[in-house]
């Protein structure tokens, strides 16, 4: 169920450690870009076994002779092999980002390219569509807009049956649609909505992955809430998105996490969330997560943190949602088992992506925000000590975790009886030595919850040296009046 | 983080929601300085919180170098020809055949071969090019409906048609897929063979035959009696692969079965004079249209439709 087609990594001609010091920089880039507001990926689809034939990497760089008589071979060539050949020549030399600029500037040479793509030879046309995801993929606009004469033509062979031919397009579409909101003017008249919607229905999953990503891709637009989440939502492709995303053995890693990533665009732009709640992504997505705890249990890096991430983010923003209260039954998110669930992964998380521990909490978070059930099992499951163990980790994660606190303890005497006696009080005591303004202001916030409710806290909390601990903070601007207040709490009751 | 041991039997166990302990709130809780309320939190599209996971999300994206046509390498199988009639194009790998098959013998319009990228392009050419009682309807109304899946516009003519994919869904105004017809009434064979030699791109570009065409050799649209027309021209005759194709669990479903490709073929045909018509063979002869026969057409007076059923041979 959870096995996934496992992406083979380009072959390493480097140590390890550059090769970590390149991810580093990546990370950088892609961390700059983001607070730009620029994060533009591409997916390049290459035959692997098609590269290893075709023995080694390409050096050589095509000028305009040569790729003028490489497109002529191949549209008039009398041999079919030749024909073929002279197209996967090119494709080749269009790895390399000088060729790409010759070969669109060289007149004709597109119009020659859509030509074959379009040719009743089904050979050449998947080695043209090949040529075509190779500009696709150029980080240069002009290389990329170049191709968008081919784009109704990929989009009618969308509903075509070739499985491999159609997963071509679609990634080349998707690394279309990524470019520029220029292209997407183009696409989204000339029906590419639709077009998905129809090819969702493909029992493939190479298609329905690449499907995925395009569809990602397009709801990731800046527009895209005011221009095209809307008429996604029209579609069907909500139902079908939730239906590959609902656990089973049908389900595919690889389809599922592009789609997860679909809806969390959908979901974050917040258009129409109820809609969505109607049509059960509540519940499909905890069961989903159910089943994302049992699969950390059993396998070893299997890359599920990239499916845990958008589910966090997709159920937390969903039940801010009114309608997440008020629609009923099954569609509800009650479950208790979801929070023994999000406990499996928040210990997941903290081994392997412990970044992603915010998430998780915030998931949390929402749970118990207003629900004394979900407080509740949080107490009755023994989850307050390993709750307390994150608070090491970082200030954003304890701030979270001191917020859920406060969540269990704001219900009242019968929830902060729960909480004590334990370790509650001598993290807080660590705490209140942070040097974090947030991290100390929501412990000041906890300890007046319990003070308050739970008849010896105040007590407990002098015997451990706890003025002492407050004492530091007297002067800071935001903690001043909270501190005092405790103080004179803790000595006058 | 050491985890509970119940907490694992717990997700095993049955799904319902805790019974809450009760809750009862001190107003002095939220009195000032203290301004602690449980809130559920909404995080919008482009805040920094999403920072972390859109970085591994596009680390991931750009990491994954995944293989066109899924399986681990391309199985190469001995040479075989494709089995439909008139195509003899060879392959020595099925991921080939079956690009092949789709692109030029599934969605194939029965009575002039056109070969369609999809179901629905075919049928709107059926109904476009080989139904009478579809100009008949014409005369009087809109009937050519937009080629764009979704949008259910229809016109006057295929004319007043393209202009609106041209200027609604910026099509571009050569697109391959929408040539109208040139003769008026249904197409005959007559006709079909017309439209064949004007094939030259309009642009300039010489392909081999027009797009999207294919012609077999063989066979010639007959002049079909109306009645028996609709039975001919459906693509579900060919929509089923042969069973060497059958054999790969990746992508075909259990359900496909060998199928029975009915041809209608004018019994003097078989001795006629060859047509210059290009295939995607590049040119074959009669001869070896011929061998790809499996039965003799019936017997009959040399006017009588020959009917042979062809039964596509598993490898």
């Amino acid at each position: 169920m959870w096995s996934r087609q496992r992406g083979r990594l380009k072959p390493l001609c480097c140590g390890v450690e550059e090769l970590r010091c390149r991810r580093r920089e990546r990370e950088a880039a892609l961390r700059k870009a983001r607070r730009e507001q620029q994060l533009v990926s591409k997916r390049l689809l290459r035959d692997e076994a098609l590269e290893e034939a075709e023995e080694g990497c390409v050096a050589v760089i095509f000028g305009e002779a040569e790729i003028q008589q490489f497109l002529r071979l191949a549209q008039r060539g009398t041999e079919e092999k030749e024909r073929e050949g002279a197209l996967v020549s090119l494709r080749r030399g269009l790895q390399h980002p000088e060729t790409q600029q010759t070969f669109i500037r060289l007149e004709g040479s597109i119009r020659t390219l859509v030509g074959l793509l379009t040719s009743n030879q089904a050979l050449l046309q998947l080695e043209a569509a090949r040529c075509l995801h190779e500009l696709s993929h150029s980080e240069q606009s002009a290389v990329v807009e170049a191709c968008l004469p081919a784009t109704s033509y990929l989009l009618t062979y969308l509903s075509g049956h070739s499985s491999d031919f159609i997963e071509l397009c679609l990634y080349t579409l998707g690394n279309l649609i990524v470019e520029s909101e220029a292209v997407r003017r183009q696409l989204l008249p000339q029906g590419i909505v639709p077009a998905l919607a129809a090819c969702i229905q493909s029992p493939h999953l190479t298609v329905l992955e690449a499907l995925g990503y395009a569809l990602s891709q397009l709801l990731q637009a800046k527009e895209a809430p005011e221009k095209i989440i809307p008429s996604v939502l029209g579609s069907t492709l909500p139902q079908h998105m939730l239906q590959l995303l609902q656990p089973g053995p049908k389900l595919n890693l690889g389809v599922a996490v592009e789609f997860a990533w679909c809806l969390h665009y959908i979901i974050c732009s917040q258009v129409n969330n109820a809609l969505l709640i109607t049509q059960g992504a509540l519940s499909t997505l905890g069961l989903l997560l159910l089943d994302l705890a049992g699969a950390v249990q059993r396998t070893e890096d299997a890359g599920l943190e990239l499916l845990a991430c958008p589910v966090l983010r997709c159920l937390s923003n969903l039940l801010t949602e009114a309608a997440a209260e008020a629609v009923g039954g099954q569609l509800q998110l009650r479950d208790e088992r979801v929070v023994a669930a999000l406990f499996i992964l928040l210990q997941f998380l903290l081994q392997k992506q412990p970044s992603l521990l915010p998430e998780g909490l915030w998931l949390l978070n929402n749970l118990t925000a207003n629900s004394p059930s979900f407080c509740t099992s949080l107490l009755s499951l023994d989850l307050i000590e390993p709750l307390l163990h994150l608070l090491s980790v970082s200030n954003v994660v304890s701030v979270l975790v001191l917020t859920v606190l406060c969540n269990v303890a704001e219900k009242g005497p019968a929830y902060c009886q729960r909480l004590w006696p334990g370790p509650l009080l001598s993290s807080l005591l660590d705490t209140l030595a942070f040097s974090d303004t947030e991290v100390v202001g929501q412990s000041l916030e906890l300890l007046q919850l319990l003070f308050l409710y739970q008849p010896g806290a105040a007590q407990a909390f002098l015997q451990q040296s706890g003025l002492q601990a407050l004492q530091r903070h007297e002067e800071v601007a935001q903690l001043q009046d909270r501190v005092h207040a405790l103080q004179q709490t803790a000595l006058h009751g | 983080m050491q985890l509970p041991p119940a907490l694992h039997a717990r997700l095993a166990g049955a799904p319902g929601p805790a019974e809450p302990l009760p809750v009862e709130r001190d107003p002095a809780a939220r009195t000032a300085p203290f301004r602690f309320a449980p809130r559920p939190v909404r995080f919008p599209r482009e805040h920094d919180f999403f920072e972390e996971g859109d970085v591994q999300r596009h680390l991931y994206l750009q990491d994954v170098l995944t293989q066109v046509g899924g399986a681990p390498e391309r199985p190469r199988v001995p040479e075989f020809t494709c089995q439909v009639a008139g195509c003899c194009q060879v392959f020595d790998a099925l991921e080939d055949y079956e690009h092949h098959y789709h692109t030029l013998h599934r969605n194939v319009c029965s009575f002039c071969k056109r070969a369609f990228p999809s179901g629905h392009l075919l049928d709107t050419h059926i109904l476009e090019w080989h139904d009478s009682l579809f100009q008949i309807l014409a005369e009087r109304q809109d009937m050519y409906q937009c080629l764009v899946e979704g949008c259910t516009e229809k016109f006057r003519t295929s004319r007043d048609r393209k202009e609106h994919l041209v200027m609604r869904h910026l099509y571009p105004a050569d697109f391959r897929f929408d040539k109208p017809r040139k003769s008026r009434g249904p197409v005959m064979p007559g006709a079909a063979e017309q439209v064949l030699a004007e094939a030259p791109g309009d642009d300039g570009v010489p392909s081999e035959g027009d797009a999207m065409e294919v012609c077999s050799e063989h066979v010639e649209p007959p002049p079909a009696p109306t009645g028996e027309r609709r039975a001919y021209s459906h693509r579900e005759m060919n929509s089923c692969p042969s069973a060497a194709l059958a054999q790969l669990p990746r992508i075909w479903p259990e359900r496909y079965h060998l199928p029975s490709v009915l041809v209608k073929v004018p019994h003097e045909d078989l001795k006629g004079p060859r047509r210059e018509i290009s295939t995607s063979n590049g040119g074959s002869s009669a001869a070896l249209w011929r061998c790809c026969w499996a039965f003799p057409p019936r017997r009959g007076g040399p006017r009588t439709l020959a009917r042979a059923a062809l039964h596509v041979a598993g490898l």
